[in-house]
C-alpha cells in the first residue's frame, strides 16, 4: 500500500507531538532544579538533589534538541517562521538552556570563579524562566503568532517585539505557568522515587499538593479555552484558511482515538498524583509520567489533524501554517520515516541503561564515595 | 527579499562567534573520548589499577569540556532557524534529515551512555562500562558525521532539485547527500583533526607533570597512548587534507584560488610554503600578490588535480572567464541567474492568474537558466570573491601547525620509548606550549572552510545575503553581545576549573 504525502505528514506530526510530550515529561529535571531550596534544608541534602538530577539532565537537553531537529526536518517552514520571527523568545529559551549545561559540572568544582550559589541560580533560571517560555511558545500554537509568509515562503515577523508580545496574552502566560508547575510536581515525584532520604521524602507531599493545585487550575483554564475557542482550518485544494468555531472540540468529538488518548492521559496523571499524596507511593512518577506523555502528545496532535492549523498567523490569516503547507517533501519525509524506526531501539536502550543505573536509590554516602560527583 | 548589509554582517558575526566558541570544545571531545576508551581498554585487559586512575583523570577533564561543548552546541542548531530562516526553508528538506538522524542516532547514544561512563563504575560490570565509554566516543563522532554531511552539502550541493512551487531545494537522493565526496572528506578530515588536538592536549598536560617531576609514571603512560594516537591521526589527517583540497579544486575553485592567493591561473601551479600578501593588490591589476613568497612548484596542481601539469584557475580567470580553459565569466553567470529569477517570478505570477500557457513558458525559461540562479542575486562580479587574506593565512596556518604537531608526536613518542623524555626538559616545555597552537589550528581550519566559501551559504545557489532571517539588525546585535559575554564568562570558568583539576592531579580522581 502506497503511503500518501498526507499520511506521512500526519505520521510526522504525531512523532513531533510524541517527542514534544517526552520532553515535557523530562522537564521533571527543570522542576527539580527549582526545588533545591524547598526540598533540601542543608548542603548535604542539596547535593543529593543535584546529583540525582545530574545523572539525567542530558536526556532532557537532548529531547529538546531532538524536538527542534524533528520540527526542522519534518516541518521546515514552521522552523523558519517561528524561530526566525519570535526571535527574542527563542533566544531567551536558548540562553536558559546554555546556562544549564555547565551548571551541574561546574557547581561544586574548586576554582569555579563564580561560586556554588551562582550555578544553582543558573539551574533555577533554567527550570523556571526556561520552561515558562517554552510553555508560552507552545501556547502560541493555539493562540497564534504575528507573521506573514510570501509566495517564496520567506517569512517576516510583523511586531518589533519579535515574539515577546506573546507575553501579553493571558492564555500564553497560563500555558507557560502550567508547564512550570507540572515540572515541579514531576520533579518532586522524581525525588520521591530516586532518593533514599527520609527528610526529603517528608517534604515531598506538601510540595506536590501545592504545586499540583495551581497546575490543575491552570490546566482547566487552558482546556476550557482550547475547547471553546475558534480554530483555523486549511483547505488543501483551494489553499485557503478559514475559521471554524469550536474546532478543537469538534476534533475531539470526531476523533475517538484523540479523545480516549487525551482522557486516559489526564486520568493517569491524576491517579498518579493521588497515589503519591494519599498512598505515599514512590512509584507515582511512572504513572504521572506516562499520563503526561499521553496527554501532551494528544494535545499537540489535535493541532495537526483534521485540516487544522497548527500555527495561526494573527497578521495574515492566509499565512497560517498547517502540516500540509509547511512540511518537507514526500521523499524526505519517507526517508526520515524509515529512520524513525530506530525510535523503539533508542527508547529500549535508554530504559535498560536507566534500570541498571537506578537499581539502588541514591544516598548521601554514595555521592560522597563517588569520585565523580556534582 | 534582500536584507540590509548591517543585518547580514551581524547575523554572520553571531554565527561566527558561536561557531568559533563551539569549536573550541568539540575537537577535544571527539578525540579525548577515544583516548579514554583506549586507556580503559588497556585497564580492562591488563587489570592494572594504575590505568584505571589514568582513565578516570582524563575522563574528569573530558567532563568539564563536554559540558561547555553541549552549552555552546545547542545554540548552533537553533540559530539556523533564528538567524537564517530563509536558508532553513530553502535547505530544510535536505538539511533536516541529517540533523534529525544526528539527534536520534548520536545525541541519545552520547547522553545515555555518558551517565554510565561517569557514574557507573560501581554500578555496572567492567565490560558494560567499557562498552559505554566506546559508545560515547562513537556517539560523539557520529554527531559530527551528520552535521558535516549537512555542511558538505552546503559546499557542494548534490542529490536534490529546486521545486519552483515551494521555492526550495528538495532531496531526491539521500545516498548522494550522505556519500557526497565533499561530505566524506570533510568528516574524516574534521574528526581526525579532533584526534590530533586531543592527543596534543594529553601530551601537553603530561609534559607539565614531567616538568614538575610529579606523577611521572602516569604522565609517561599517557604520553605513549596520546602520541601514538596523535601520530596515527596526523598521518590520516594529511591524507584526508589532500582529499579535501582535491574536492575544493573540483567544486569550489574560487575558494582554492583564495586559499593560495592565486590571481592568475597557471599550469604547474605551486603552493606558497610561506608568503606575505601585498594588501594593495587589486583583482586583475596584474601585480604580484605577494611582497615575498617561497613556492613549491607544481604542488598546487598536484594537490588539486593529482597532476603536476594541471591548470589551476586563478581568481581573475574565474571572475572574468578564460576561453582557453572553458571558464564562464561571472558576469555571464549573473546575467543567466537574473533571467532565472525573473522567470521564477513570472512563473509564480502566471500560475496564480491561472494562465497555463505562460506558466509553462516561464518554467521552461527558468529550467534553462536555473543552473546559475544564485548568481542572479549578486550585485557585481567581485562579490563572488571571498576574502583572500583571511582564506590564505588561515589555510597556511592550519597546514603549518599540522606539520609541527606531527613532529611533536613523533619526538615525544621516541623520547618516551628510549626512556629519556624526563631529561629532555626543553622538549617538554615546547610540547606544553604547543597546546594553544592546537586550538589556533582548529579555528583556522574552520575559518578557511567557511570564509573561503563566501559569499555563498550554499555554493553557487544561495548567497548569505538571501539566507538571513528578516529581523531587525539591533536584535541580532543584542543577542550577539549577550552570547559574547556569556560564552566568555563560561570559558573563563572552564579554564580555571580545568587548571585546578590538573594541579590536583590524577591521584584524587
Amino acid at each position: 500500500m502506497e503511503i500518501t504525502l498526507y499520511g506521512l505528514q500526519v505520521y510526522w506530526w504525531f512523532l513531533v507531538s510524541l517527542i514534544g510530550a517526552f520532553f515535557v515529561f523530562m522537564t521533571f529535571i527543570q522542576g527539580g532544579q527549582t526545588l533545591l531550596y524547598t526540598l533540601a534544608k542543608n548542603e548535604e541534602e542539596r547535593d543529593l538533589l543535584v546529583n540525582s538530577l545530574g545523572r539525567k539532565w542530558e536526556l532532557t537537553f537532548t529531547s529538546l534538541v531532538m524536538f527542534g531537529g524533528a520540527l526542522f526536518a519534518a516541518f521546515p517552514l514552521f522552523y523558519a517562521v517561528s524561530f526566525g520571527g519570535a526571535y527574542y523568545v527563542w533566544m531567551t529559551i536558548l540562553f536558559c538552556f546554555i546556562i544549564q549545561a555547565v551548571a551541574y559540572e561546574y557547581r561544586k568544582k574548586p576554582d569555579n570563579v563564580y561560586g556554588t550559589r551562582f550555578y544553582e541560580t543558573l539551574l533555577y533560571i533554567n527550570g523556571s524562566l526556561g520552561i515558562f517560555l517554552i510553555g508560552v511558545a507552545l501556547g502560541t500554537l493555539f493562540s497564534g503568532g504575528n507573521f506573514t509568509v510570501n509566495e517564496y515562503n520567506f517569512s517576516k515577523w510583523t511586531q518589533d517585539s519579535y515574539g515577546l508580545e506573546a507575553l501579553l496574552s493571558p492564555f500564553n502566560l497560563a500555558f507557560g505557568l502550567m508547564l512550570v508547575f507540572l515540572a515541579r510536581v514531576q520533579g518532586a515525584l522524581y525525588f520521591y522515587n530516586s532518593l533514599d532520604n527520609e527528610a526529603i521524602h517528608s517534604r515531598v507531599q506538601s510540595v506536590v499538593k501545592k504545586n499540583f493545585t495551581i497546575f490543575l487550575v491552570l490546566f482547566l483554564y487552558i482546556l476550557a479555552t482550547i475547547l471553546l475557542q475558534d480554530g483555523y482550518v486549511y483547505d488543501e485544494s483551494s489553499k485557503v484558511v478559514s475559521i471554524e468555531p469550536n474546532k478543537f472540540l469538534h476534533i475531539f468529538l470526531n476523533s475517538t482515538l484523540s479523545l480516549i488518548g487525551f482522557t486516559s492521559g489526564v486520568l493517569a496523571l491524576l491517579f498518579g498524583v493521588y497515589t503519591a499524596v494519599f498512598e505515599s507511593s514512590s512509584k507515582a512518577i511512572f504513572l504521572t509520567g506516562t499520563g503526561t506523555v499521553i496527554t501532551v502528545t494528544f494535545l499537540l496532535f489535535i493541532l495537526g489533524i483534521d485540516n487544522s492549523i497548527f500555527y495561526p498567523s494573527l497578521s495574515d490569516m492566509q499565512s497560517s501554517l498547517s502540516i500540509e503547507n509547511s512540511s518537507g517533501s514526500y521523499y524526505s519525509l519517507s526517508v526520515m520515516a524509515v529512520v524513525s524506526l530506530l525510535v523503539p531501539i533508542v527508547l529500549a536502550y535508554i530504559i535498560v541503561v536507566w534500570k541498571s543505573m537506578d537499581k539502588t536509590k541514591l544516598t548521601v554516602e554514595e555521592i560522597q564515595n563517588d569520585s565523580h560527583h556534582y | 527579499m534582500e536584507h540590509s548589509e548591517l543585518l547580514i554582517d551581524w547575523s554572520r558575526a553571531q554565527f561566527a562567534l558561536t561557531a568559533l566558541y563551539h569549536w573550541l570544545f568539540v575537537p577535544l571531545t571527539l578525540g579525548l573520548t577515544f583516548i579514554v576508551a583506549i586507556m580503559e581498554t588497556i585497564y580492562v585487559r591488563s587489570g592494572d589499577e594504575k590505568w584505571k586512575t589514568i582513565t578516570k583523570f582524563w575522563m574528569g577533564l573530558l567532563a568539564i569540556n563536554f559540558a561547555i561543548g553541549l552549552a555552546t552546541g545547542i545554540i548552533m542548531e537553533f540559530e539556523f532557524g533564528t538567524n537564517w530562516s530563509n536558508y532553513s526553508w530553502i535547505v530544510g528538506d535536505i538539511f533536516g534529515a541529517p540533523l534529525a538522524i544526528e539527534g536520534l542516532m548520536a545525541f541519545f547514544m552520547e547522553s545515555t551512555f555518558f551517565a554510565v561512563m561517569f557514574f557507573g563504575w560501581d554500578k555496572v560490570t567492567k565490560r558494560m562500562h567499557l562498552t559505554s565509554t566506546w559508545l560515547v566516543a562513537l556517539g560523539s563522532n557520529l554527531s559530527a558525521l551528520w552535521i558535516l554531511v549537512a555542511n558538505g552539502w552546503m559546499q557542494h550541493p548534490v542529490g536534490m532539485h529546486f521545486n519552483p512551487d515551494t521555492a526550495r531545494n528538495e532531496m531526491v537522493d539521500f545516498w548522494a547527500v550522505l556519500f557526497n565526496p565533499n561530505a566524506v572528506s570533510k568528516f574524516l578530515h574534521t574528526v581526525t583533526s579532533g584526534y590530533v588536538l586531543a592527543s596534543l592536549f594529553v601530551v601537553a598536560i603530561s609534559s607539565w607533570y614531567l616538568i614538575k617531576r610529579r606523577d611521572t609514571q602516569f604522565a609517561r603512560r599517557s604520553i605513549v597512548v596520546a602520541a601514538t594516537f596523535g601520530l596515527t591521526a596526523s598521518l590520516f589527517l594529511l591524507a584526508t587534507g589532500d582529499e579535501s583540497a582535491h574536492q575544493v579544486a573540483q567544486n569550489q575553485p574560487m575558494k582554492l584560488a583564495a586559499m593560495e592567493g592565486l590571481y592568475e591561473g597557471e599550469k604547474r601551479a605551486g603552493i606558497i610554503a610561506f608568503g606575505l600578501l601585498d594588501d594593495t593588490k587589486e583583482i586583475a591589476d596584474g601585480k604580484d600578490p605577494f611582497h615575498f613568497s617561497f613556492e613549491i612548484p607544481g604542488a598546487l596542481s598536484f594537490l588539486g588535480y593529482h597532476d603536476v601539469n594541471a591548470f589551476v584557475p586563478g581568481i581573475d580567470d574565474l571572475l572574468y572567464g578564460n576561453k582557453n580553459h572553458d571558464l564562464t565569466p561571472v558576469t555571464e553567470m549573473m546575467r543567466q541567474g537574473k533571467i532565472a529569477l525573473q522567470a521564477l517570478k513570472d512563473y509564480k505570477k502566471y500560475k496564480k492568474e491561472g494562465d497555463s500557457e505562460k506558466t509553462a513558458e516561464s518554467l521552461k525559461i527558468f529550467e534553462t537558466y536555473q543552473q546559475y540562479m544564485g548568481y542572479g542575486y549578486l550585485e557585481k562580479p567581485e562579490d563572488a570573491v571571498p576574502n583572500v587574506a583571511i582564506s590564505f593565512y588561515s589555510f597556511h596556518t592550519m597546514v603549518g601547525l599540522g606539520t609541527l604537531f606531527m613532529l611533536i608526536f613523533f619526538i615525544s613518542l621516541y623520547f618516551t620509548m628510549i626512556n629519556v623524555i624526563e631529561q629532555k626538559r626543553w622538549f617538554l616545555y615546547i610540547a606544553m606550549f604547543t597546546l594553544p597552537l592546537g586550538y589556533v589550528a582548529q579555528e583556522a581550519g574552520w575559518i578557511v572552510a567557511e570564509v573561503g566559501r563566501q559569499p555563498w551559504a550554499i555554493q553557487g545557489m544561495l548567497p548569505v545575503g538571501m539566507a538571513a532571517s528578516n529581523v531587525a539588525a539591533t536584535s541580532v546585535m543584542i543577542t550577539f553581545w549577550l552570547f559574547a559575554v556569556l560564552f566568555t564568562g563560561l570559558l573563563i570558568a572552564e579554564i580555571k576549573i580545568m587548571l585546578k583539576q590538573i594541579k590536583i592531579g590524577p591521584e584524587e580522581h
